[in-house]
C-alpha cells in the first residue's frame, strides 16, 4: 500500500501569498480541529477530501487564532471583539473571500458576527461544502468502506441548525452513504443540544439531576436500537459530548461517534 | 329609541375603555424604560412574519392538540368581536341587532358565531382540565408558576366560558321572544335554536334573561379588557407587535456592542478617533453599562417580550438545562423581567408583582437587591444556559429569551468579572495562546504532520 499513497503538504496562506497565489477557499481549522486529539482526525479527514478532489485550498496554520466565540457566549464581549478584530486583520490582509470550516461555532461567528466588525466573507460549513462536492460528482462515495444498511443517526448541532437553519446539508451528505438513516425524536429545529454550547464546554455544569449529554446520548442509543450503530455529528463540541455519553453508557464497542467528514473519507477510501 | 339603559351603557363603556387606555399608557411607559434599538427595517418581511406567526399561528402547530384548541378560541375571539361591535351599536343607539340588514351574510355570521362559541367552551373546558386535572407539566410546574400565574390562567378560562354562556343566554331568550311575538329574528342560530325552550314561555322572564345575558356579555368584555394588562392574556394584543419587531437575522447572530469596538480600535491604533458619546438632556455624556443589570439596561424589545409572554412554558419544556434539572427556566427569565419592570416602573390596575421570596422558593437564592440581576435572576440560572436557541425556536410569539440571558451574563463578566473560575481560565487561555485550552499556539499546525492520501494513478 505504501507506494499508493502520497504525503500531504498542507499549504498555508503565508506560502501562497509569498508565491503570489490565492486559494479558492480558506480552510478555517478552529481550535478543536487544531488541538483536540479526537477532532484532529476530523481535520485530517477533511484535508484528505480536499486533496482528493483537488480543491485549491490553504490554511492559516500558526497564524490562526480563536474566533472568540466561547468568550462571546460566556459574556466576554471585550475579549471576543479583540480576537475578532485581530483575526479580521489577518484575513483581510490575505484578501480572503471564501472560508470553509468544520466547526459550527467558528462558522456562525465568522459568518454572522464578523461582518459588524469589518470581516465580510462567504462562509460555508463543511457539511454544505461536502454536499456540494457530492452533488457535483467530485466525491463519489465509493471505493472505501461500505455503509449500506448501517444504522446512523445524525445529531443536530445548535449552531448549525437552529442558529443558521442548516438541517439538510449534513443529512444529504449522510444519505450519499446509502446507510440506514434514523432520526431521533428531537431532531432538526427541535433537536436537543449536546450540552456544550454557550461556553459550557469549558466549565462544569450547574447543579441538576443529569448531564445534558447523557440525556441526548440516551436518546441517540434508543434510536439506534441494539447492534452496531453510528452517531454522526458535524461539530467538535457535539463530538466530545456524544463520545463521552457513549462511554458513560459503556456502548463504545458497538456505537461509534463520527464526524460526517470522517464517514465520507472512509467511504471514499481515503483513510486507509 | 334611546332610554336610560343606553345612557348607562354609554357611561359603562366609556369608563371601561378609558381605564383600558390609562393602563395601556402605563405599559407603554414601562416598555420605553428600555434602551433604544432600531427595528424599523424590512417592513415587508416583518409584515409577512406577523401574518404567518401571529395571525397564522404558525409556531403553535408544533404541538397539534393545543394548537387546534387554541385556534378555536382565537378564531372565536376574532369572529365573535363582530357581534360585540353590533352589541356596542345596539347599546348606544337602542337598536336591536342592527347588522340584521346584512341578510344572508348576517345569517352566516351568527351561525358561525354560535358554532365557534360552542367550540370555545369545549376548548376552555379542556384547557382547564389540562391545567388542573391532568396537570400538563409545562403548565403546572416550575418555580415561576406561583399562585398568581396559576390563578390568572384559570380566571381567563372561566371568564371566557361565562362570556360564551352569556352570549347563548341572550340569543336563546331573544329567539324565544321573537317566536312568541311571531316575528322572525334576523340570523341563524344553530346552537341556541336547539335550546330555545329552556327558559320557558314567560315574555317578561325572557326579556330579563336576554337583557341580563346581554349586560353580562358586554360588562364581561369590558372587565376582561381591563384585566388583560395584568394578565398573561395580554398576548392577544402584544403578540402582533412583538412578532412584527422580532429578530430577522439568523438566531446565531448575537448583538455586537459598538462602544467596545471603539475602545479596542483606539487601543490597537492610538490615532483612532472614536465618535463622540451621546449626550443626555443636560449635556452630560450617557454612560451605558456593559450588559444588563436591571430592566433599563435591556432594550424596549426585550421588555416588550415580557409583556407578550403567555406563560405557556414551551421554552422551558425544551430547555436542555431545565430538562436535566438545572435551575434555569427561560419562562422565568421573561416573567421576572416583567415583574421587575412593574416593580420599578408603573403597574397596571390589578397586578402587583409577587416575588419568589414571599413564597419562599428555596432553590432560587435571590438577594434583596432591587435589580433584575440577583434580585430576581440568579447567576446560577444564567450560567446554566447552553445558548442553544431551543427556547427562542419554540416560542409561538417570537420572544427572544436568549438575548436577555446573554445581556445579564455580559454584565456579570464585563462589569463584575464574576464569571465562574473555569471560564476565567478559558479567557486567559484565549488571551495568551489564542485557544480556549492551554496549548501553545506554536503547536497549532501539528495536526498536519504525517498526513497521507491515496495517490491517483
Amino acid at each position: 500500500m505504501e507506494e499508493n499513497k502520497r504525503l500531504v503538504k498542507v499549504p498555508t496562506m503565508a506560502e501562497m501569498a509569498a508565491n503570489g497565489e490565492e486559494p479558492e477557499v480558506l480552510f478555517w481549522v478552529g481550535c478543536a480541529g487544531s488541538f483536540d486529539d479526537r477532532y484532529k482526525r476530523v481535520t485530517r479527514a477533511f484535508v484528505q477530501i480536499l486533496e482528493h478532489v483537488g480543491v485549491k485550498y490553504a490554511v492559516l496554520g500558526t497564524e490562526e487564532s480563536c474566533t472568540g466565540e466561547p468568550a462571546k457566549r460566556a459574556g466576554n464581549e471585550f475579549l471576543f471583539q479583540m480576537q475578532a478584530i485581530t483575526n479580521i486583520e489577518v484575513l483581510n490582509a490575505y484578501n480572503i473571500k471564501k472560508i470553509v470550516t468544520a466547526c459550527p461555532h467558528c462558522f456562525n461567528t465568522i459568518k454572522n458576527e464578523y461582518p459588524d466588525l469589518g470581516g465580510n466573507y462567504e462562509v460555508i460549513h463543511h457539511s454544505t461544502f461536502l454536499q456540494q462536492l457530492i452533488n457535483e460528482g467530485k466525491v463519489k462515495v465509493q471505493g472505501g468502506e461500505a455503509f449500506k444498511g448501517k444504522r446512523i443517526t445524525f445529531h443536530d448541532s445548535c449552531y448549525l441548525g437552529r442558529a443558521n437553519d442548516i438541517y439538510e446539508a449534513p443529512r444529504d451528505v449522510l444519505a450519499a452513504l446509502d446507510a440506514d438513516l434514523v432520526e431521533m425524536k428531537r431532531s432538526r429545529a427541535n433537536g436537543l443540544c449536546c450540552g456544550a454550547g454557550g461556553a459550557q464546554m469549558f466549565k462544569e455544569p450547574e447543579p441538576g439531576n443529569k448531564d445534558i449529554n447523557i440525556e441526548r446520548t440516551e436518546e441517540a442509543l434508543a434510536t439506534l436500537g441494539t447492534g452496531d450503530g453510528v452517531i454522526a455529528t458535524a461539530c467538535p463540541f457535539c463530538m466530545v459530548m456524544m463520545s463521552d455519553g457513549v462511554k458513560n453508557k459503556e456502548q463504545e464497542e458497538s456505537v461509534k461517534v463520527f464526524d460526517i467528514a470522517e464517514l465520507i473519507a472512509q467511504a471514499e477510501g481515503l483513510s486507509k | 329609541m334611546i332610554q336610560l339603559e343606553n345612557i348607562i351603557f354609554l357611561i359603562v363603556a366609556a369608563l371601561g375603555i378609558g381605564l383600558f387606555v390609562w393602563q395601556i399608557r402605563k405599559i407603554r411607559k414601562n416598555i420605553l424604560i428600555g434602551r433604544d434599538v432600531d427595528r424599523s427595517d424590512n417592513p415587508s418581511e416583518r409584515i409577512n412574519k406577523t401574518l404567518l406567526v401571529a395571525f397564522g399561528q404558525q409556531k403553535m402547530f408544533k404541538r397539534m392538540l393545543p394548537a387546534v384548541l387554541h385556534l378555536f378560541v382565537y378564531v372565536g375571539f376574532l369572529v365573535i368581536n363582530i357581534e360585540v361591535l353590533e352589541i356596542m351599536i345596539d347599546g348606544i343607539f337602542g337598536t336591536h341587532r342592527v347588522l340584521g340588514f346584512l341578510g344572508p351574510f348576517y345569517d352566516g355570521l351568527m351561525a358561525v358565531n354560535e358554532i365557534l362559541a360552542a367550540l370555545v367552551i369545549v376548548a376552555c373546558v379542556i384547557f382547564l382540565w389540562r391545567r388542573n386535572v391532568t396537570k400538563v407539566p409545562r403548565l403546572a410546574t416550575g418555580v415561576e408558576m406561583r399562585a398568581w400565574p396559576k390563578m390568572d390562567a384559570n380566571v381567563i378560562l372561566i371568564t371566557e366560558i361565562v362570556l360564551m354562556f352569556a352570549l347563548f343566554a341572550f340569543n336563546i331568550a331573544d329567539l324565544k321572544l321573537a317566536a312568541l311575538n311571531n316575528h322572525t329574528l334576523p340570523g341563524t342560530f344553530p346552537v341556541s335554536s336547539s335550546f330555545v325552550n329552556i327558559f320557558g314561555n314567560d315574555a317578561g322572564t325572557l326579556a330579563t334573561i336576554a337583557s341580563v345575558g346581554w349586560w353580562i356579555h358586554i360588562i364581561g368584555i369590558l372587565a376582561f379588557m381591563n384585566y388583560l394588562p395584568s394578565s398573561k392574556h395580554f398576548h392577544i394584543i402584544m403578540a402582533f407587535p412583538n412578532v412584527y419587531f422580532s429578530k430577522l437575522w439568523p438566531k446565531g447572530k448575537f448583538t455586537t456592542n459598538p462602544a467596545i469596538t471603539h475602545e479596542i480600535k483606539a487601543m490597537l491604533d492610538p490615532s483612532y478617533q472614536p465618535p463622540a458619546p451621546e449626550m443626555d438632556a443636560e449635556g452630560n455624556p450617557i454612560v451605558q453599562r456593559f450588559g444588563a443589570k436591571d430592566v433599563e439596561d435591556l432594550t424596549w424589545k426585550q421588555l416588550m417580550d415580557s409583556y407578550t409572554c403567555t406563560e405557556c412554558g414551551r421554552c422551558t419544556s425544551v430547555c436542555p438545562a431545565n430538562i436535566t434539572g438545572k435551575l434555569l427556566s427561560p419562562r422565568k427569565i421573561v416573567m421576572d423581567t416583567r415583574d421587575r419592570m412593574e416593580e420599578k416602573g408603573e403597574h397596571p390596575a390589578i397586578f402587583a408583582p409577587n416575588h419568589y421570596k414571599e413564597l419562599g422558593v428555596e432553590r432560587v437564592k435571590t438577594t434583596d437587591e432591587k435589580t433584575l440581576l440577583r434580585g430576581y435572576i440568579t447567576p446560577e440560572e444564567l450560567w446554566a444556559c447552553t445558548t442553544c436557541n431551543a427556547c427562542v425556536e419554540s416560542c409561538p410569539v417570537n420572544i427572544d429569551q436568549l438575548s436577555t440571558i446573554m445581556d445579564l451574563r455580559r454584565y456579570l463578566v464585563l462589569e463584575e468579572s464574576a464569571a465562574p473560575a473555569s471560564l476565567n481560565a478559558m479567557f486567559t487561555n484565549i488571551e495568551n495562546n489564542g485557544a480556549p485550552w492551554a496549548f501553545p499556539s506554536s503547536d497549532r499546525f501539528n495536526w498536519a504532520e504525517e498526513l497521507y492520501v491515496p495517490s491517483k494513478n
